[in-house]
């Protein structure tokens, strides 16, 4: 069907497909710790080579009933409900930082849970509803 | 379909079959956007912030497919060097290359009002910026090769690596942990945006489509004109 030199082609492009999946693989693998954005709690509780004067992320869910607020710091667990790390943070938090609620915060650690946050990113998911069929939706569960 | 890319099938459009076209996106698009500005409501999270995914989401897909078509005409062109295949590349750049742009900005916008940051550098956001950087380094090796033989070679090897980063943009959210929530729209699943965000986000997705299809007809359109006028210049 094909000519010979569209088979050549075909083979030597093939293998240098296959060769640079290969290559990306391990890149991106050896370079794992750096492509994440963040630590979940539990990255963190099983961590062993944890730098304690270097800045991280650490991201989850705001525990249910967590959130204290004093006039100076904000102070709320992040959970992935396995393992829960407590945030200590100075600052405005962004709208959409509520319980239950995905968070992200960076700072440093005091120890394994205690963490100086000195930012506060909300992640939100990837669902989109109205206001309305949430209401409906919480009422039905109820 | 490849038919329909030839010279003789492309250079027979006349400016009236491009009009008609160009009302057609432009009635799409504006009820699109009033369906998606005005008309569906506001996210129960987000409020009416979520109102920029009517066009983020569309920008993003195009960008990504637009790419991904690219990385395949590459591949076509390596193995069978078919004469008018890289001017499909060529012709497609440009808009891909805008519309990631309009990604890039319309998402930081976004992401100020709900993650409460401009920028940062996780899996998803930093791919897509290489995704657009793949665009401009493709289009400019275009403009800076003169050879054009050579010019062909070296953007196809750009289309195929970028294909790669591709996969990257579309799976670093399923791969790494990223600030950028996973996809809401998947093959495999129902989609996790109400019905009433999903009928203006398809809207726009078409209508914006369709300017992408008015467009690289126009250009490829050029393309061809000019590899005929060199041709004929050669005959001379």
């Amino acid at each position: 069907m094909f000519t010979k030199k569209v088979k050549t082609r075909l083979i030597i492009l093939f293998f240098l497909l296959t060769i640079s999946i290969l290559i990306i693989y391990f890149f991106f693998r050896s370079l794992e710790d750096n492509v994440v954005y963040f630590f979940s709690p539990t990255e963190i509780f099983n961590k062993t080579n944890i730098e304690f004067n270097k800045k991280v992320r650490i991201g989850g869910l705001v525990k249910v009933n967590s959130i204290i607020k004093n006039d100076k710091s904000t102070i709320f667990v992040i959970t992935d409900f396995k393992n829960e790390i407590i945030v200590n943070y100075e600052g405005l938090v962004p709208n959409l930082f509520a319980e239950e609620k995905g968070v992200i915060a960076e700072g440093k650690l005091k120890d394994k849970k205690y963490l100086f946050a000195d930012k506060i990113l909300a992640k939100h998911d990837e669902n989109y509803m109205p206001p309305e069929v949430i209401k409906a939706l919480n009422k039905s569960q109820n | 379909m490849l038919k329909n890319l030839f010279p003789n099938k492309i250079l027979s459009i006349n400016s009236e079959f491009i009009n008609n076209l160009l009302i057609g996106m432009l009635l799409i698009v504006i009820v699109g956007l009033v369906y998606g500005l005005f008309l569906s409501p506001a996210d129960y999270i987000q409020g009416d912030s979520v109102r920029i995914m009517y066009i983020h989401v569309p920008a993003s897909f195009i960008a990504l497919g637009l790419f991904g078509i690219i990385g395949l005409v590459s591949i076509l062109n390596l193995i069978f060097s078919l004469k008018i295949v890289p001017f499909v590349g060529k012709s497609l750049a440009p808009i891909g290359c805008v519309f990631s742009l309009i990604s890039i900005v319309t998402g930081s916008l976004w992401g100020k009002p709900t993650w409460g940051t401009l920028w940062v550098w996780d899996a998803r956001l930093t791919s897509m910026f290489i995704l657009f950087l793949f665009y401009i380094t493709y289009i400019f090796t275009w403009k800076m090769l003169s050879n054009n033989r050579k010019a062909n070679l070296i953007t196809s090897v750009i289309g195929i690596l970028g294909l790669f980063n591709i996969i990257i943009v579309k799976y670093s959210v399923v791969w790494w942990n990223t600030l950028h929530q996973p996809s809401s729209i998947t093959l495999t699943s129902a989609p996790k945006i109400h019905h009433s965000m999903l009928v203006p986000l398809i809207i726009m997705l078409v209508g914006l489509s369709l300017y992408c299809v008015i467009i690289f007809l126009m250009k490829y359109k050029i393309e061809l004109i000019k590899l005929k006028l060199k041709k004929k210049s050669n005959y001379d």
